[in-house]
């Protein structure tokens, strides 16, 4: 293996910690202080001296024939060192997560506004972007499809040759034509939100001598990466080696690549390093979105509540390529109808491209629209029975051994009716008219409310959310655990390839190596492809995997060095246990100590790890068990709306979530309020405005995310109920939050105005619409 | 690109009339923007930073002279009194860091019409004091304003100060945003009272080309006011006063559709902010006597 001659200043170096902590601790994190004081390296802080700067020309169009492009008047510009287009391409210009169906850069035809067309590289970012203006593209514009729903007409403008549908997901359950004594119905619209990330995408490209090329990047899943780099290029994995640069969050958007082709490209080319930073504008083009959905709902049930059947139709809208969105659209249909025992169900679930901005992973990843749709549902079917809405909920709620919807029984804790109940029975916050500060009314010091018009609503939303990935995808981690005593003391080496995104794995990791094999001092190699993957960080299933990954390597570690240690006593080695620095045996007596067992060698094990196998399902019925595991939470929201100006206040969001085991409970903490803070952020503000394919607000000064005042205090409750399969019985924790608060606070919206606002994010004309 | 940092007022202005194209720069928070999206390229920045004069205000002839390059954090800690309504608006300006950078002459210079020291310079009646090397004029500030983006300055001029008069009633200031904090207006209304002057004050921003005055509002409340004897006997006030205040303020708006907001939800939250204002500043006004 060959290692770059350089390494650039600002990539990852080894995370070494002495802190305590073990499984259920919160040991503090090595990267906790460095951000706050704005120390933290991300990847657009990488740095070498001699580095030139790549920058993108994009299209302006949602979707327009390439006639010709004319790089001469660019690559004339002083200071540019290349200009490539499509025909530089050495490998296919083709990528995708789930289809290679994206190019890297456009070839003939643009889908998208914000398609890459070509690069510069130049000597200073500033000549790059003004020779990318050079570049003269002859555009004819085609007609584009911008709407979901039209784009499955078979009139409509094709995206691609093979037509506009990515995905159709169908479930068919019981009585293909159920009946009921009460029918609800409701049709609901969830527009795109963005994952917001705050650091950009960047990375540099470092072109070495073998002809092969070190990117550092900041990315979610370093090997997904590596496959689609190697094809484009044309190079083999050994020559296309990738180290994760410091994150700036990710939420699903750094799943598919963005820079990371164009840089590597620039670098083989110029054959000097090349660093690509985009900035918050270019950011908006240069990920995917959550998707835009238009659902359909239809829920039958009995007089008492009892739920009888679910008829669902659901349209993502995949924009221009399809990225993850066949997943997507798996998830919609098979947990979209919620956490509820529901015998007879149809669903239709479609995603289908269109010339809008491609969407693909983010936090929640399809559950999030579908819970806006079946939680409204199930509010509209209590009130139309006269029922309390949280009583609905918990007479239909998953209990452990159900079946949900695809026919899979449910083989862990599902505890949707005690979740409902401990958010319920939260004290509630002081009444309105109790509140004096500015801060505490809708519009906050905007001054737009001494209490007039303000009406308090309270709601409530439940959710399940799978952790790993589905459908008999092969889900597996790597991780590579090194014992030595160095200084006289016991170390452990940890090497994973999964990406800490600043959710907290290094700090995991430690804990586990800590845990199993009772060392202290802990180091984390830097994340890269030097070890086998360590799948994605997504699907909050990395603590899950990766996690089960180290546990695993350390076992393996530690019954390597109970042999050794056995066979040098003379004992069976399963009378002895490793405890830091000793060799105990059954009686508790000091044995012998590791430092004496090991000498001067190194005990390394390198475990690929795999949850229980999910299976494909059924492509006519949609039945399979297609998860490994499900995650709960429950989220109660406290609302002041100003009824008269649509201005909303959050004055609670509490939560409860079953994690199976809080590995880092501060972590987990950590996770609930991000993810809480998210979803309400879809319910009430978030969502890039698109028309006719383009994006209207690219920027943070009109793409809203909350702000403190924004996010109330939060109330949480875990529970702990283990999972009995899944490493120390724990659960996913990310993304079960993102999926229950919006449609929480969107209920409250709905109790406070009275109306019955079928669109998130709830804009304040939505709410005075008479 | 030339960096120009005169240290005092009058090597600003000689700057300004030898660089006519420089383009001034205060807090920074709107230039800097601009030339991070490169939105323009000036040949020349001329920092303000270092004028002494600019960032202090004093009371000169019982009004307040707020030098161009004072900030907003400044004006609410220490101008609560005497500026009430301009310091309500700077509280609701961008975050803490915008509010310890950014200025109200900065504000007057970006004149967008969704600025919110706007409004409550309208209300407020207050004129702004516009200097070069050839001299100093003074204007109403609802004159300064003359179109999206633009105002009154001539090429050679800089800003000098804000003249406000201290009030002799209640002022309110309302905005529009869609979310709690750090948020560009959907629409803004200031309101001023001037029982010394019988006359009423009042500003709308985010609603129109510029920020506008709603003239005939104004006349009609300080009409109906006068009529009923209200100003002296600080009597509620008549049932549908403030709706019909509400009514006449909507009238005088001319909002487009945005990303921000509709121009339908502008013109009604307008209505509703001037119909609580008024009420909110006719109670501190009774509570007053
Ligand atoms: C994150 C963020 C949030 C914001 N939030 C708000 C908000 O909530 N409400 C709001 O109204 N604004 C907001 N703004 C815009 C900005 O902060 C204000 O317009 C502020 O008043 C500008 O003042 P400044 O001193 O920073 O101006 P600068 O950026 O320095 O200058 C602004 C303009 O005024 C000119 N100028 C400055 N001083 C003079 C002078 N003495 N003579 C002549 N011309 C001059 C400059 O040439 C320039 O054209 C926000 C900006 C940011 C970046």
């Amino acid at each position: 293996m060959t290692t770059p001659t350089k390494v650039p200043t600002g990539a990852p170096t080894e995370t070494a910690s002495t802190a305590e902590g073990r499984i259920g601790d919160s040991p503090l994190r090595p990267d906790g202080v460095l951000k706050v004081t704005g120390e933290f390296a991300y990847s657009s802080d990488l740095w070498m001296d001699d580095m030139i700067w790549g920058a993108t020309l994009r299209s302006p169009h949602p979707h327009a024939r390439i006639v010709s492009v004319d790089i001469g008047a660019a690559l004339a510009t002083p200071g540019v060192c290349a200009v490539l287009t499509a025909d530089d391409i050495p490998g296919r210009n083709a990528v995708g997560l789930e289809h290679d169906d994206q190019p890297v850069l456009a070839e003939r035809v643009v889908r998208y506004q914000g398609e890459p067309v070509a690069l510069v590289a130049a000597d200073h970012p500033e000549i790059a972007r003004q020779a990318v203006k050079k570049i003269v593209v002859d555009y004819q514009v085609l007609p584009a499809v911008t709407d979901g729903r039209q784009a499955l007409d078979p009139s409509a403008p094709k995206v691609h040759e093979h037509g506009n549908l990515v995905r159709h997901f169908k479930i068919r359950k019981g009585d293909p034509a159920p009946s009921a004594p009460v029918v609800v119905s409701l049709d609901f619209e969830v527009g795109m939100q963005d994952q917001a990330f705050l650091g950009p995408e960047s990375g540099l490209a470092v072109p070495a001598e073998d002809g092969g090329v070190d990117l550092y990047v900041a990315t979610q899943w370093l090997h997904v990466d590596q496959r689609q780099v190697c094809q484009a290029l044309g190079l083999p994995p050994e020559r296309v080696r990738l180290s994760l640069a410091g994150v700036g969050g990710a939420f699903g958007g750094r799943e598919d690549l963005s820079m990371h082709v164009h840089a590597c490209l620039l670098a083989l080319h110029t054959g000097k390093p090349v660093k690509m930073v985009y900035n918050r504008e270019e950011s908006f083009f240069g990920h995917v979105h959550r998707h835009p959905a238009d659902l359909r709902y239809e829920f039958g049930a009995e007089a008492d509540g009892t739920l009888v059947y679910g008829k669902v139709e659901i349209i993502f809208d995949g924009g221009a390529y399809a990225s993850s969105t066949g997943a997507v659209v798996a998830n919609g249909a098979t947990m979209g109808l919620g956490p509820y025992r529901i015998p007879h169900v149809r669903v239709d679930c479609y995603g289908v491209y269109t010339n809008n901005p491609p969407c693909g992973a983010m936090r929640g990843f399809g559950c999030v629209q579908a819970a806006f749709a079946h939680e409204a549902l199930m509010d509209e079917l209590a009130d139309r029975l006269g029922l309390d809405r949280v009583t609905i909920r918990q007479r239909n709620g998953m209990r452990e051994g159900d079946e949900n919807i695809t026919g899979q029984r449910i083989d862990s804790a599902a505890p949707v009716a005690e979740l409902l109940q401990i958010v319920r029975d939260m004290e509630l916050p002081p009444s309105a008219s109790e509140q004096r500060d500015l801060r505490d009314l809708p519009g906050g010091v905007a001054n737009s409310t001494h209490g007039e018009g303000v009406v308090r609503g309270v709601g409530y939303a439940v959710t399940y959310k799978n952790v790993g990935f589905s459908e008999g995808f092969d889900d597996f981690s790597t991780a590579r655990v090194r014992l030595e005593i160095t200084g006289g003391e016991p170390v452990a080496t940890v090497h994973t390839a999964a990406a800490e995104v600043g959710q907290g794995l290094i700090t995991v990791e430690q804990q586990i190596c800590r845990t199993e094999l009772g060392v202290e001092r802990v180091v984390v190699h830097p994340k890269d492809t030097q070890v086998g993957s360590g799948g994605s960080t997504s699907a909050s299933r990395q603590t899950y995997v990766t996690g089960g990954a180290v546990k695993a390597a350390c076992e393996a570690v530690r019954q390597r060095v109970l042999d050794r240690a056995a066979a040098t006593i003379g004992v069976a080695a399963n009378t002895l246990r490793l405890d830091g620095a000793k060799i105990v045996a059954e009686s508790g007596d000091v044995v012998a100590a590791l430092a004496d067992v090991l000498g001067g060698d190194a005990v390394e094990e390198t475990v690929e790890w795999r949850h229980r196998p999910t299976q494909r399902v059924d492509p006519e019925t949609g039945q399979g068990d297609a998860h490994v595991q499900y995650a709960f939470s429950a989220h109660r929201a406290v609302v002041d709306v100003d009824v008269e100006l649509g201005l909303v206040k959050v004055v609670a969001l509490d939560t409860a979530q079953d994690v199976g085991k809080a590995i880092n409970p501060d972590a987990v903490m950590g996770q609930i309020q991000g993810g809480s803070a998210q979803g309400m952020g879809l319910a009430l503000m978030e969502e890039i405005l698109v028309r006719d394919g383009k994006i209207l607000n690219p920027s943070f000064t009109d793409y809203l995310i909350p702000t403190i005042l924004d996010m109330p205090p939060m109330k949480i409750e875990i529970l702990e109920y283990a999972d009995p399969h899944a490493p120390y019985g724990l659960r996913g924790v990310g993304e079960p939050p993102t999926i229950s608060s919006g449609p929480a606070v969107a209920a409250a919206i709905r109790q406070a105005s009275g109306k019955a606002l079928r669109r998130v994010p709830i804009r304040p004309e939505h709410i005075t619409a008479s | 690109m030339d960096f120009l940092q005169p240290r005092s007022w009058a090597e600003a202005l000689e700057a300004k009339a030898a660089h006519p194209d420089a383009v001034p720069i205060a807090g920074g928070t709107d230039v800097m923007v601009e030339l991070n999206f490169d939105v323009r390229r000036p040949p020349a920045l001329l920092d303000l930073t270092r004028v002494e004069e600019l960032t202090e205000w004093s009371m000169d002839e019982g009004q307040v002279r707020l030098g161009a390059g004072v900030t907003y954090a400044r004006v609410i800690t220490e101008l609560g009194r005497e500026l009430p309504g301009l310091a309500m608006a700077s509280r609701t300006v961008g975050s803490p860091q915008i509010r310890n950078r950014g200025t109200v002459g900065g504000n007057l210079g970006a004149a967008s019409p969704a600025g919110d020291s706007h409004p409550a310079l309208l209300a407020a009646e207050a004129q702004v004091e516009l200097a070069s090397l050839s001299g100093t004029r003074t204007m109403p500030v609802s004159d300064f304003y003359t179109g999206v983006k633009r105002n009154a300055l001539e090429p050679d001029e800089l800003i000098a100060a804000i003249l406000i008069t201290p009030p002799s009633g209640p002022q309110q200031f309302c905005k529009i945003g869609t979310r709690n904090a750090m948020v560009i207006a959907v629409s803004a209304f200031g309101l001023a009272l001037h029982p010394d002057r019988r006359a009423v004050g009042t500003g709308i921003g985010s609603a129109a080309p510029t920020p506008r005055r709603a003239r005939e509002a104004e006349q009609f409340l300080a009409q109906a006011l006068d009529e009923d004897g209200l100003w002296d006997s600080r009597r509620d006030l008549p049932a549908g006063l403030a709706h019909d205040f509400g009514a006449r303020v909507r009238a005088a708006a001319a909002p487009i559709d945005d990303v921000r907001g509709t121009a339908a939800y502008r013109l009604h939250s307008l209505a509703v902010m001037a119909r609580r204002a008024l009420t909110w500043a006719w109670d501190d006004y009774q509570k007053a006597a």
